[in-house]
C-alpha cells in the first residue's frame, strides 16, 4: 500500500528488499533510542508523499539483529536506501526532514 | 510575517518546556521554537534525548527515561495550549521592539516573527574532541549517543573519553554491554559527583586510565582505537577499541545570540543575579544556556519557571 510504513524482521528482510522494485529506505531504529523516535514522523510523512517512488520500511535492530550486523550498523537512527537489492546510500544519525530529502534526492 | 507575538520560547529542554508551560498557563499563547531532529544534544527537547535513566529528577521515585520525561514536558506544554514548531532560528534581533525572530533563510529581509518578549533556552551542547577525521567516524565506531550507540559494542572494548558525571554515567551504562570499559581522563580525580565516582571505582568491569589524553582517532572509514599519551611521562600508547564515547562537557549554544546578548568569556549568557534578565529588558534567559555552575534538568526547569515569571510580569508593566 502507498503512504504505509512496514516492519522488516531477519526472516522477511531479504524477500522484501529482493523484490520491491521502487527504492526502499531502512529506518534501523530501537524503543530506547530517542533520536530515532523524533525521526518517526517524519519518515511517515516522507513515505505519505513520496507514494509509490520510496518504501519505507523499519527494521528494529532489537528484534533483527542479524541484519543489522550484516549491515554493520553501529549507530542508530541509520537509515540505509536500497535499489534493486543493493545499498545505495546511507545516513546516520536524526536529521530534519529537509536534510533527508537532500540525501535522498538522487534516488527519488 | 504574522502578528507580534507575546512570548517567544526558543529552545525546548526542560527551561524552555517550563517557561512554555507556565506562560502558556498565563494565557500568553507561547510559540516554541523546538529546534530540529538531530542525533547531537543540540535537539529537541535538548541533551535529556540522548539520555537513559534520569535518577535525580524529584517526583520519580523508580527512575524516568530521559525521552520520555521530556515527552511528558512537551505534551504537558500543548495541553495548556503553546504553539510548538520543530524548527530552529536562524536569526535574531533584539535592538528594537518588537523583537525580530528569522527561521530559516536568515537573510530574509522580513523576519518570520515578531514579539514583545523572547526567553531563551537554547541549551548546551556536547563538546567533541576536535581531531582529525572525527565527523567521519561517528556511527563508525565514534559515538555522541551511549543510549542510541551501547547496544552494538556488545562484548566489546570500550573507552569513555572524560571525567564528570556524564562520563561516569555513560561508562556504567556502556558497562552493560561492553566487555570492557576504559575511563579516560585528562587529570589524575574526577570532577563528577562523590556518588558516581564511587559507582565507577565499584564497577569490576571499568577500568581508569589518569592523566591520559587521545592524541589520534586510529582506523580509516572505522575507528580500530585510540593513540594515547600520557600527560606527564609524554608516552605514547596505541589502543585498541571497539566503541569510543566521548563526555569531555558541554559548550552553550548561543552562537546565534553574539552581538545582541551580553555573554561572559565561556559564552554562557549573563543573567542578573536572582532573575533572568538578560542585559536587553524584554529578553530572558533560562537553563544551561546561562547555567555554567548547576546545569541540572531540575535547575533548568526552576529557571524555566522564573522566566516564564518575569517575562508575564515584564509584559504587564509595559502593556500597563
Amino acid at each position: 500500500m502507498a503512504g504505509a510504513i512496514s516492519t522488516l524482521s531477519d526472516s522477511t528482510f531479504d524477500e522484501e528488499i529482493g523484490s520491491s522494485s521502487a527504492p526502499v529506505l531502512v529506518d534501523f531504529w530501537a524503543e530506547w533510542c530517542g533520536p530515532c523516535k523524533m525521526i518517526a514522523p517524519i519518515l511517515e510523512e516522507i513515505a505519505e508523499e513520496q507514494g509509490e517512488a520510496l518504501k519505507i520500511a523499519k527494521l528494529n535492530v532489537d528484534e533483527a539483529q542479524d541484519i543489522a550486523r550484516r549491515f554493520e550498523v553501529m549507530s542508530i537512527p541509520t537509515m540505509i536506501l536500497f535499489k534493486d537489492g543493493e545499498e545505495a546510500k546511507r545516513i546516520i544519525g536524526a536529521k530534519p526532514k529537509q536534510a533527508l530529502l537532500d540525501d535522498l534526492a538522487d534516488y527519488l | 510575517m504574522s502578528d507580534i507575538r507575546d512570548v517567544i520560547i526558543i529552545g525546548s529542554g526542560p527551561a524552555g518546556l517550563t517557561a512554555a508551560i507556565y506562560t502558556a498557563r498565563a494565557n500568553l499563547a507561547p510559540l516554541v521554537l523546538e529546534g530540529e531532529p538531530s542525533s547531537t544534544s543540540d535537539q529537541p527537547g535538548g541533551q535529556l534525548m540522548l539520555t537513559t535513566d534520569v535518577e535525580n529528577f524529584p517526583g520519580f521515585p523508580d527512575g524516568v527515561m530521559g525521552p520520555e520525561l521530556m515527552q511528558n514536558f512537551r505534551n504537558q506544554a500543548l495541553r495548556f495550549g503553546a504553539e510548538i514548531d520543530t524548527v530552529k532560528a536562524s536569526r535574531v534581533d533584539f535592538s528594537e521592539r518588537p523583537f525580530k525572530v528569522w527561521v530559516g533563510d536568515p537573510d530574509a529581509a522580513e523576519p518570520t516573527h515578531l514579539a514583545h518578549s523572547v526567553i531563551v533556552s537554547t541549551g548546551a551542547q556536547s563538546l567533541m574532541l576536535g581531531l582529525p577525521n572525527e565527523n567521519e567516524l561517528v556511527g563508525h565506531g565514534l559515538s555522541t549517543c551511549a543510549t542510541c550507540d551501547g547496544f552494538f559494542f556488545r562484548d566489546q572494548e570500550i573507552a569513555v573519553v572524560g571525567g564528570g558525571d556524564s562520563a561516569i554515567e555513560e561508562a556504567g551504562f556502556l558497562s552493560r554491554f561492553g566487555s570492557k570499559v576504559t575511563i579516560i581522563h585528562r587529570r589524575d580525580e574526577f570532577r563528577a559527583s562523590k556518588i558516581m565516582q564511587q559507582r565507577a571505582f565499584d564497577n569490576p568491569k571499568i577500568d581508569i586510565m589518569w592523566d591520559t589524553v587521545v592524541e589520534e582517532y586510529l582506523g580509516d572509514g572505522q575507528l580500530s582505537g585510540l593513540r594515547l599519551r600520557n600527560v606527564h611521562t609524554n608516552e605514547v600508547n596505541d589502543v585498541q577499541f571497539g566503541g569510543v564515547f566521548i563526555a569531555i562537557g558541554h559548550k552553550p549554544n548561543t552562537g546565534l545570540f553574539q552581538g545582541h546578548l551580553q555573554m561572559k568569556d565561556n559564552g554562557y549568557l549573563v543573567t542578573q543575579p536572582d532573575s533572568s534578565y538578560t542585559d536587553v529588558p524584554g529578553v530572558f534567559a533560562c537553563g544551561d544556556v546561562q547555567d555554567d555552575v548547576y546545569r541540572q534538568a531540575i535547575t533548568a526547569a526552576g529557571s524555566g519557571c522564573m522566566a516564564a515569571i518575569d517575562a508575564e510580569r515584564w509584559l504587564e508593566e509595559q502593556h500597563g
